[in-house]
């Protein structure tokens, strides 16, 4: 008998002016359901301290990033705490082209 | 030797060639463009100004072209009207009101447009496009159509049919999304970003784009005989427009062409979709809104890229912001049309609705030089607008069934008799 696994990954896609940190546009993190401060949490470990300080500034996300899941504005749902099911789809883009500077 | 040195980032002061790109890479702030002030300082002068084209492109020294390639369909050099008529009615002793309704493809939009498209050009691009409520669409519709590119066009799906109608002729792509404009400009910023060779002109050239509503500061001064105003008022949407044009009067008096730029900047945002306005009243940040309706579909973006920069500019300039409801924005759409003979659309009617409650609250003061900027056309939003008339009276071709409208119970007659009243 075949035991069958389904996997569910996260996509995240990253704007073209974070390339010369995360060196790829695309990436799949298996995390099941979880926060997108996980998330989070889980690329900066990938990426490093550059790709902290470009994205979070105390621990909160910066004035510049808008950042989606599956087409929404964490700032419309829970922020950091917003819920991220394993087949949901992510997108870190600069603010200056989807709009919102806070100040 | 070019007037243009670059990109530089506004936050962090980066620097970057004149390249697609309008996020800078060390700290995600805006890019914005970088001229040699020196240079430009020592070529531009009124008499050569005043010798150049009847368009946007006298002005090209204050603008980030550098090549003579332009894609032109004759944007700007409008009409800046002295509304005495209006002024009298709200108790302004100088108004002006500069007419963008008259523009090739009936908005402001065509400044913006001409400019993004001719740096398209410059990029050589294989493609260009937008995300737009409407005006947008039409103005990059128009001059890709003249430019001979494919246009790709992300539009939210609730916009007005007059503007849909008018984007479509000129036979781009169009692209409805569900959801509001912020949907369609976040898929829009994608699809610049998977593409770069095409050229989005309100995203990945928007430093480049933006500078095209300068020239509706340069317009005004040139027609005031390099005065400026004491006060402007225009409409907020992403904040791009208040913000250029404050850039605008600040570049004429650095490169001499004005003696002050010390101006009082406002703006006015539909009540229910009104970010910016709302910061400014509270003097807080801009808090994105995500459900919204308002009748100035034009106005409707919930999460302003510029919001930021345009409260600053507001509260620094000693300026206010309005958010008129839709029914006044109604209102002075027909007020606008009965004092000045100006149709403009729910966006035009945000701005003089927002004018008047500035002048009623007491933050514009009836002595001060205002120049409102009229935005767009009413007939691209006829069916927003049907609703707010009363159809014509059908009669039989005899004289006595036209003398038996004007007997005091017509009252529709009557109406239009007390704005007459005010006449100049």
């Amino acid at each position: 008998m075949h035991v069958y696994k389904v996997i569910k990954m996260v996509k995240i896609r990253f704007s073209s002016a974070l390339s010369n940190v995360t060196h790829t546009r695309e990436t799949v993190l298996e995390l099941g359901d979880t926060t997108v401060k996980v998330v989070l949490d889980k690329l900066v470990e990938q990426y490093g301290a550059d790709f902290e300080r470009r994205i979070l500034d105390k621990g909160e996300i910066r004035r510049f990033v808008n950042l989606y899941v599956n087409g929404e504005d964490i700032r419309h749902l829970s922020g950091l705490d917003s819920p991220v099911k394993g087949t949901d789809e992510i997108s870190i883009l600069p603010a200056v082209s989807g709009g919102n500077f806070r100040g | 030797m070019s007037h243009v040195i670059g990109l530089k980032c506004r936050e962090c002061g980066a620097e970057y060639p004149a390249v697609i790109q309008n996020t800078c890479y060390e700290c995600f702030g805006p890019l914005e463009v970088n001229y040699d002030w020196d240079y430009i300082s020592d070529n531009i002068n009124k008499e050569k100004i005043a010798s150049g084209p009847k368009s946007i492109w006298r002005y090209a020294d204050l603008l980030p072209l550098e090549s003579e390639r332009r894609v032109d369909l004759g944007a700007g050099f409008n009409k800046l009207h002295h509304a005495k008529r209006l002024g009298a009615v709200l108790g302004l002793d100088e108004l002006y009101i500069l007419d963008e309704s008259v523009n090739p493809t009936n908005s402001f939009k065509d400044r913006v447009t001409s400019v993004a498209i001719s740096k398209a050009i410059e990029f050589d691009v294989r493609a260009v496009g937008c995300a737009s409520t409407g005006n947008l669409a039409a103005a990059v519709a128009a001059h890709a159509a003249k430019a001979g590119l494919p246009a790709y066009i992300f539009i939210p799906g609730t916009i007005e049919m007059g503007k849909i109608v008018q984007m479509l002729i000129y036979g781009p792509n169009v692209i409805a999304v569900e959801g509001t404009y912020d949907d369609a400009n976040r898929l829009a910023s994608e699809v610049a970003d998977s593409h770069p060779d095409w050229a989005f002109v309100n995203i990945n050239i928007r430093p480049y784009y933006t500078e095209g509503s300068k020239t509706l500061a340069y317009e005004t001064a040139e027609q005031l005989n390099w005065q400026v105003p004491d006060h402007i008022v225009a409409p907020l949407a992403s904040g791009a427009l208040l913000c250029a044009i404050s850039r605008g009067y600040k570049e004429l008096e650095r490169v001499g062409l004005v003696d002050s730029s010390d101006i009082r900047l406002s703006g006015s945002q539909p009540l229910n979709c009104s970010p910016i306005s709302s910061a400014v009243q509270n003097n807080c940040d801009v808090v994105p809104v995500r459900n919204f309706e308002t009748v100035a579909h034009s106005l409707a973006i919930g999460n302003p890229a510029d919001g930021y920069y345009a409260k600053c500019a507001i509260l620094d300039s000693g300026g206010y912001a309005a958010s008129p409801t839709d029914n006044e924005i109604i209102e002075a759409i027909h007020l606008l049309a009965r004092t000045e003979g100006i149709f403009t659309e729910p966006a035009g009617g945000t701005t003089v609705a927002g004018l008047k409650k500035l002048v009623e609250s007491g933050h514009i003061q009836s002595d001060e030089r205002v120049v409102v900027y009229v935005t767009g056309n009413g007939l691209k939003a006829q069916d927003t607008l049907l609703k707010s008339l009363q159809r014509p009276p059908v009669i039989k071709p005899a004289l006595s069934e036209f003398e038996h409208l004007l007997a005091p119970e017509h009252n529709i007659y009557k109406q239009q008799e007390a704005v007459h009243l005010a006449r100049i």
